[in-house]
């Protein structure tokens, strides 16, 4: 069975065809680098993505964050209601690169501030 | 007790509360919208007609001819832009060099002075942009342009500045007489009472003369559709352009507005619903073929919005002004020319009211004086520095289309008539009006609003009542539009 | 009047980059102007990722790229006036700028560099019929509003333009509650990146109707509904194909224009296609000294190349005001086919070293040849699997395939 997929890892969009057997991923073609066989290979098996979005500090201010590695797709709307009940204190410093959430639901991902 | 109550926030009804708070001691004015210049009066073609096609011996005609006149002095004390650039009605054949013979000799019989009659040449002189077709016009130099809301917000400002109240989201269900005088009442439960009532209540003034038991006429709205060109088409034309006009009205316009964008419109529609302002496809194809007939360069990409104003077309052809019963006065079926006509209204309001045993004194300390709104962009570098010395917001831009500063948004929040909506700052300073329409500035506005007014960004609204911008925070429920 | 060597309007990733690498490249007299309260522009709203991946080969977001340039400027002196406004700029490069702090101020520069950005395209410019109720937004303004206000402002959601922010904006309501129903597109196909419908669009089951546009808009006071419609090969709405959408925001994500209302009160002329300055290798305008970069210039999709066009300008305008600039001079006008809509530069007057010229087509084309052709020779070729309006593409011309008195060099576009 072949699936076809559109590659996010980066701004190109290759079209990326995947031979499978079942679940097991048997060739990729299509992608222009290494990083499009991995994103095909992930994506048929365990798809992810990095969330990026906003938390609310402290003092009401409006932080960009994000997940500093990619979490399974499927726990997506579960992070973000994690995330929304955030409240940091960092204000009056430059929060970018801090550490909001340690592991966020066992992913191995930390939410970090994104923003300053 | 009121000596007087008008009802009608437009430019009429703006213009007449000024007029009677110069010679009597109490005056109101009310609405039902959320702010001034709902009605037509914020969406018009924004002209000062010469005058001459208005049939000879009407009412129109006496008060349009008055009303120009009046114009430039009374823009000048409200500190309104006026500019006299003048008109031409174009013709394109021979049967309309007939119609422009016969609007001549019409204008003649009106007094209007300076009219001419032109060949292709000299049209072609005046405006290289109009189309080769236009082999003929007829050249009104007195033809103006003016904001109509400006005006209006001019108007009511300085009355409210000389003692006049303004009440608004006042919805007349009743009004009643006894001795004393009328009692307007409002949806709401509010009450005014005054001896005088002014019906200036545009496409509902057939309803508001029906609630004293005047049946005499209707007045049913007429939609005109509109398209607004960016600035950098300003230049199209110098003179405002007609064609020769129909029973249906003086037909499509091309003409610059005094802030510097060309108009495109209107169309004319029969409509029943007093509330219908759908642009629709048809409309703007029409406009957009109709100008296109008219003038070389109106490339309608350039469009930065369209919008739909009702006129109240009354059913006698004719202004309506009258007096049914002592001390109410219809101002009803002011469609074109009724922007011109408008200052002259006020006065001959007045002179019925003398006539009709109403004492009216003109007011010693009445100051017709109010400050330009708009003038800081085109002041010198010292004077702005002056400005920003004392007040910094002056030196900080929020629209950048069209230059409007913070301190000058606060001043429409905080002066008469105050801005309560997004909109409402719209038409008082302009910020959103520009080729961006508010996408960078209305955020800004709304902060503003909220702060200055006291409510929270989920209360603020673009226009009043359930327009609102925002539909709560983020991380959190949201609230049902 | 105070006299700056360099002044840079606009202290977003072009901005920022310009100013760093004018520096390096030895002016040392700098004024960088923005007028928001921090630098960043534009990006400071971007909070997704997918920036920096060409230039500092990470993900990152928008806030977290214009951080690093940010960072690079200051360890330089340069100076940065925020919260200033520029109002105008004379053709003899006298700066206007206004702030609350400063009052008016004009500023006599040896060089300028523009780097204003661009502003969305609002809903009048489509001319949609309909009513005119609130609710109606343009997708970077909803931006704001969720991104760095902290406000929703709606929650069923439609999206008229499928361009990048529109696509962003779709995935950034849904995650934060509301629902989007329908991206419209009256284009046969995507303005955005294939990667963010997958991400935005496909990951959320968001439908995206390509040749569809909004033809009427319903509500008074809020907006309640839209009418959708597909449109003919003549962009005309197809009777009968009505879909009527309730909702209470639409968001317009209908295309960017370049900011040059100052460009133009220096009296630059613009390129009708791109909206911007026309410019040579270095972005120099036709006004000798003054240059542009980034979206004020012509409209890209990628922060990246955003900055690498600053640099360019950064670099050339530094040679400018130290006299260093080419004076052996060429004119060879850039030309292209149609099928390549516009290419930056549109003017080349130096062959001697090699050019990157970027460019983006009309339309969507498979397995093509890119062919620059120079009086008739082709010097350079790009074979492309598919070329999409979308995605900005370059070609290297290399130093001295060019000659000197060549006139044009046209860009076309082949079956491979």
């Amino acid at each position: 069975m072949n699936r076809e997929l559109t590659c996010i890892v980066c701004p190109m969009g290759c079209r990326l065809t995947v031979e499978l057997n079942g679940k097991e991923v048997v060739s990729v073609s299509g992608n222009t680098c290494k990083r499009g066989e991995d994103y095909a290979r992930s994506e048929c098996t365990n798809p992810v993505r990095v969330i990026t979005t906003t938390v609310r500090t402290k003092s009401g201010k409006i932080l960009p964050v994000k997940t500093d590695k990619p979490v399974p797709k499927e726990l997506m709307t579960e992070c973000m209601r994690l995330i929304n009940n955030l409240c940091p204190d960092c204000d009056g410093e430059i929060a970018m690169g801090k550490i909001i959430c340690e592991n966020i639901l066992n992913t191995g991902a930390n939410i970090i501030a994104a923003g300053k | 007790m009121y000596d007087a109550v008008v009802i009608g926030a437009g430019v009429v009804g703006g213009l007449i509360a000024r007029k009677l708070t110069s010679c009597s001691q109490k005056v109101c004015i009310a609405d039902k919208a959320s702010d001034i210049a709902m009605g037509a009066t914020k969406a018009n073609s924004a002209i000062v007609h010469a005058g001459f096609d208005a049939k000879a011996g009407s009412l129109k005609a006496k008060l349009n001819k008055l009303g120009s006149d009046m114009m430039e002095k009374v823009c000048s004390e409200l500190g309104v832009k006026y500019i006299r650039n003048g008109s031409l009605v174009l013709g394109y054949n021979d049967e309309d060099k007939k119609s422009l013979e016969a609007i001549l000799e019409n204008g003649k019989l009106n007094g209007i002075e300076g009219l001419k009659l032109i060949d292709a040449k000299e049209l072609h002189d005046l405006e290289p942009n109009v189309s080769d077709d236009a082999i003929w016009a007829l050249h009104a130099p007195t033809g103006a342009i003016v904001c109509p809301y400006e005006l209006c917000e001019a108007a009511i400002g300085n009355a409210m500045d000389n003692g006049a109240q303004l009440e608004l989201g006042f919805e007349v269900c009743e009004i009643t007489n006894d001795e004393s005088g009328y009692t307007i009442v409002a949806k709401d439960g509010r009450k005014l009472q005054a001896k005088i009532v002014i019906n200036a209540a545009g496409a509902y003034s057939d309803e508001m003369a029906k609630l004293v038991g005047d049946n005499s006429f209707d007045v049913h709205p007429r939609k005109g559709e509109y398209i607004l060109l960016d600035k950098e088409y300003g230049f199209v034309t110098k003179h405002t352009l007609f064609t020769v006009p129909t029973k249906m009205g003086k037909g499509i316009l091309v003409s610059p507005t005094v802030d510097g964008n060309l108009i495109l419109g209107p169309t004319a529609v029969d409509f029943d619903e007093k509330e219908n302002k759908q642009t629709t496809r048809e409309g703007i194809n029409s406009v957009i073929t109709e100008s296109r007939r008219m003038v070389k360069n109106a490339p309608s990409n350039m469009a930065i919005t369209s919008f739909c104003g009702l006129r109240s077309v009354g059913s006698t052809g004719d202004f309506i002004i009258n007096s049914p019963q002592k001390g109410f006065i219809n101002v009803a079926g002011i469609e074109s020319p009724g922007l011109s006509a408008s200052p002259a209204i006020a006065e001959y309001i007045a002179e019925m009211l003398k006539n009709d045993g109403f004492t009216l004194k003109p007011k010693a300390d009445f100051n017709p004086v109010r400050e330009a709104t708009h003038k800081f962009s085109s002041l010198s570098d010292e004077e702005k520095n002056e400005i920003i010395k004392n007040d910094p917001s002056f030196g900080k831009i929020i629209c950048r289309c069209e230059n409007v500063t913070e301190g000058e948004i606060l001043r429409a929040i905080r002066t008469n008539p105050k801005a309560t909506t997004l909109d409402g700052v719209k038409r008082r300073t302009r910020a959103q009006m520009g080729r961006c329409q508010g996408g960078f500035c209305s955020p800004y506005i709304t902060e503003l609003l909220a702060k200055e007014l006291g409510i929270t960004m989920e209360e603020v609204t673009k226009s009043g009542k359930g327009s609102f911008i925002l539909a709560g925070k983020t991380k959190g429920d949201l609230k049902d539009a | 009047m105070r006299n700056v060597d360099l002044v840079i309007i606009g202290g977003g990733p072009a901005g920022m980059c310009a100013a760093v690498s004018a520096y390096n490249a030895g002016a040392k007299d700098i004024l960088v102007i923005e007028r928001d309260s921090d630098l960043g522009g534009i990006l400071r709203q971007c909070i997704h990722n997918g920036f920096g991946l060409h230039r500092f080969k990470e993900e990152l977001t928008g806030p977290e790229y214009a951080y690093k340039c940010e960072t690079e400027l200051k360890k330089f002196p340069i100076d940065v006036w925020c919260n200033t406004i520029v109002t105008d700029i004379s053709k003899d490069k006298i700066v206007t700028a206004m702030s609350s702090e400063r009052g008016v101020e004009k500023i006599q520069a040896k060089a300028i560099i523009l780097a204003m950005g661009c502003r969305e395209r609002p809903r009048g410019a489509l001319n949609i019929p309909g009513t005119r109720p609130a609710g109606i937004f343009s997708a970077g303004t909803a931006q704001k509003y969720v991104n760095m206000m902290g406000y929703m402002p709606g929650k069923n959601v439609v999206i008229l333009g499928s361009g990048d922010i529109g696509l962003i904006m779709a995935r950034r309501m849904t995650l934060e509650g509301a629902k989007v129903h329908a991206v419209c597109e009256v284009m046969p196909y995507s303005g955005g990146l294939a990667r963010n419908i997958e991400q935005c669009l496909n990951d959320f089951d968001i439908p995206l109707y390509l040749s569809h546009t909004v033809t009427d808009i319903h509500g008074s006071d809020r907006i309640e509904a839209v009418t959708v419609s597909q449109v003919d090969e003549k962009m005309q709405p197809i009777k009968g194909t009505e879909m009527y959408i309730e909702c209470d925001t639409l968001l317009l994500s209908v295309g960017l224009i370049p900011e040059n209302e100052l460009s133009k009160s220096a009296g630059l002329t613009l390129d009708s296609i791109t909206r911007g300055c026309r410019v040579d290798q270095n972005r120099q305008t036709e006004i000798e000294g003054v240059f542009a970069c980034g979206n004020v210039l012509h409209v890209h999709d990628l922060a990246d190349f955003v900055s690498e066009e600053g640099e360019v300008a950064g670099e050339s305008a530094a040679k400018y005001i130290l006299g260093k600039a080419n004076t052996e001079k060429c004119n060879i006008n850039v030309s292209t086919d149609g099928k390549v809509r516009y290419s930056v530069p549109q003017k080349i007057t130096d062959t001697t070293v090699d050019i990157k010229l970027y460019y983006r087509v009309s339309g969507v084309f498979d397995n093509v040849m890119v062919v620059a052709e120079a009086d008739g020779e082709i010097i350079a070729k790009q074979k492309k699997a598919k070329v999409v309006p979308g995605e900005m593409q370059y070609i290297v011309i290399k130093k001295d395939t060019l000659k000197k008195d060549t006139k044009e060099l046209k860009i076309r576009i082949d079956k491979a």
